[in-house]
């Protein structure tokens, strides 16, 4: 995975609440069998009509927003399923933040597995960045996860908070099965206390 | 002498599965089942690939092949090249590994939220994941069952544990008792009416009350199933005797002396006297009416009696736009009758309304009936084993003779990623979980409902109130 430490960029005003997985990549496209080369589908329906053409109002049509990497939206951000295709998409799209006031918990998971900083700010501060986001390329915003600070373009810094664990993996770009593995010896000691008190646990042998 | 804390139903089950608490209290969670279907698992088996890695406990692991499967005829195989390749991908990865798999032509096939309980594999005080936000659905056994991302499918894999941090206690308490015509499909969306889609946020739901002690096993996996629509990560129910005579004599279940001592554990897991909890919200039966959505977000609920509601009367702007925009998606008018809307389609299955209990109540509106000119009709057992139930009852011919189209058990039109889809502007009354934007085919209109309700909806050709016809 990619570390995360600072990130400056294009950041798109998405002032939509409830944004839902399904929004964000419909099921169609979850057939596919690698992470890779969501992007193109990502906000499908809001993006692209039905025949396939963009819809020039959609923010992601147009020009600089093409080329974002921080979104800014309203509350309740990718709520619905557990599709990691939501973050995977995002990320190939070029996304590496996502700003909203409050995100669905799952989503919120996803996304720092993959590299992606969702930072939780109160409503008024994104209303702030969502104008900021307005002015495009003139107002480029800065995340500064090893200050725990977003820069607005006027200098101002906003401060924000992340789960302790989470930042450290991110920053150093260390994937979770690596760092539980080194809990191997405490997994191999739970799991004979726990067949031991409970014999009757059975096991799934074949089907 | 000193008295333990009185913990929750979910602070037990959490507590008993913790391995080891990391220094700023993040705890590597041990899992007890691993349920894995085609759409999110390859990834993680590349990912094993990739690492060298193995799974951990193929024996508390198993798979399945539900979301993208017909539910027509399977023995020609599939025809559509990308889910065939999703479906051949797990049988590989399951091969490979080492990971029990229940075949697509197996009669046991099926949702991988309805066979869970249905095959005594979730039992009461697991914790039980799945890439797939509906796995709270086995929290009706009294289990932590949530729903994880392909990352963490991976992590379950190789480590049997994943990395979390608890959750907030919610109390959902429904008092009193049900009237006639409403079922476990209406109490979770009035609940979700009043809390929101974002209500559970950060939070696990436990269900208690007369209403939820007085649903049957399959409702109580209803209510649970649908606990990720308001946004919280699981919702559980205490186990109970119902619970354990659900579970008895199920064939993965334990038997025997072994089931004595596993109910006399699980006889410990209800919350202790005095437990505390984060949040607690008090329904009522008596303002719970037959439900159906109108909007694109499941919060969007009313009472089958009520009228469309008028963005006018909300003051707030972006609460007025983003009604008016569910209006305008859904075809609807402010003042509009729910009962006088015609639909197109209706569907009768997922792993909210898929078991017997569900095809039950549908028949039973649906007998001596047939279902109107123009609307398509279909039920989609939950899996091969209701299925074969259903037809042991009879239930399949009452349906079929009625109009209804009887398929194969799968994920189906929830979603719409097998063929089975609704087509643009299309009216469903659907008795699945998500009536988003698009979620059972473009452009697709879905109100959700209880089975009853569907029911009602498919033999009148609009959305009914059940009441008028039993």
């Amino acid at each position: 995975m990619d570390k995360f430490t600072e990130l400056t960029g294009i950041a798109a005003p998405l002032p939509l609440a409830n944004v839902d997985t399904d929004k964000i990549i419909p099921a169609r496209f979850l057939k596919t069998i690698k992470r890779t080369g969501l992007g193109v589908h990502l906000f499908d329906t809001l993006r692209f009509d039905a025949e396939g053409a963009e819809r020039p109002e959609f923010v992601l049509n147009q020009h600089p927003y093409r080329r974002a990497e921080i979104l800014i939206a309203h509350e309740n951000f990718g709520c619905g399923s557990s599709r990691e295709h939501a973050p995977w998409a995002l990320l190939d799209f070029g996304i590496r933040c996502v700003i909203a006031p409050d995100f669905a918990d799952i989503f919120h998971n996803n996304c720092f597995k993959n590299g992606i900083l969702p930072i939780r700010l109160p409503r008024e501060v994104c209303d702030q960045l969502m104008e900021d986001a307005r002015l495009g390329e003139n107002a480029r915003i800065t995340i500064d996860l090893e200050r725990q600070v977003v820069l607005r373009p006027n200098g101002e810094e906003i401060a924000f908070e992340v789960d302790p664990f989470r930042r450290h993996m991110l920053i150093n770009g260390l994937d979770d099965i690596g760092q539980t593995l080194q809990s191997g010896p405490s997994i191999d000691a739970y799991e004979h206390k726990r067949s031991t008190e409970h014999d009757w646990l059975p096991t799934i042998n074949g089907v | 002498m000193t008295s333990a804390k009185p913990r929750t139903l979910f602070d037990k089950i959490w507590d008993s599965h913790v391995v080891e608490r990391l220094p700023d209290g993040t705890c590597v969670l041990y899992i007890d089942r691993h349920l894995v279907h085609e759409v999110t698992s390859p990834q993680a088996f590349e990912g094993l690939r990739m690492a060298g890695r193995k799974v951990r406990r193929t024996d508390a692991t198993i798979a399945v092949a539900d979301h993208n499967i017909p539910t027509t005829d399977r023995r020609a195989g599939i025809a559509e090249e990308e889910s065939r390749i999703q479906v051949e991908t797990l049988e590989r990865n399951v091969a490979e590994f080492g990971v029990p798999y229940i075949p697509v032509l197996d009669a046991r096939q099926g949702i991988v939220h309805i066979i869970g309980p249905e095959l005594g594999i979730s039992l009461p005080g697991m914790t039980i994941v799945c890439g797939d936000s509906h796995t709270s659905t086995h929290g009706a056994m009294g289990a932590l069952a949530f729903g994880i991302g392909t990352s963490e499918v991976e992590h379950v894999l190789a480590t049997q544990t994943l990395l979390q941090k608890p959750a907030k206690n919610m109390l959902i308490r429904v008092d009193g008792t049900l009237g006639f015509g409403c079922t476990a499909k209406d109490v979770a969306l009035a609940i979700i009416g009043r809390i929101g889609t974002a209500g559970g946020t950060g939070h696990v739901i436990e269900y208690a009350g007369e209403v939820i002690r007085a649903l049957d096993m399959a409702g109580r996996m209803t209510v649970c199933n649908m606990s990720i629509e308001a946004g919280a990560r699981a919702g559980l129910i205490a186990p109970d005797a119902k619970t354990f005579e659900y579970v008895n004599g199920r064939p993965y279940a334990p038997a025997g002396d072994a089931f004595e001592r596993a109910v006399a554990h699980w006889s410990t897991l209800p919350s202790d006297e005095g437990a505390q909890y984060d949040t607690t919200v008090v329904l009522h039966a008596d303002e719970i009416a037959p439900m159906v959505t109108w909007g694109t977000n499941p919060e969007a609920v009313l009472p089958i009696t009520g009228t469309v509601p008028d963005p006018d009367s909300v003051l707030d702007v972006e609460k007025h736009a983003a009604m008016q925009r569910m209006l305008d998606y859904m075809g609807l008018k402010p003042g509009q009758k729910l009962q006088d809307l015609p639909v197109d389609v209706v569907f009768i299955g997922s792993c909210t309304n898929g078991r017997i209990e569900d095809i039950r109540a549908a028949a039973k509106v649906v007998k001596g009936r047939h279902v109107a000119s123009g609307v398509r009709a279909m039920v989609v057992p939950g899996s091969g084993l209701v299925k074969q139930q259903a037809e042991q009852e009879g239930l399949d011919r009452v349906l079929i003779e009625a109009g209804f189209e009887w398929r194969e058990a799968g994920c189906s039109m929830c979603l719409g990623m097998n063929p089975d889809k609704i087509g643009p502007g299309q009216r469903c009354a659907s008795t699945s979980n998500r009536n988003f934007e698009g979620r059972q085919g473009p452009g697709g209109r879905t109100h959700l409902l209880s089975p009853a309700m569907a029911a009602a909806a498919a033999v009148t050709g609009r959305l009914a109130d059940v009441r008028e016809l039993v």
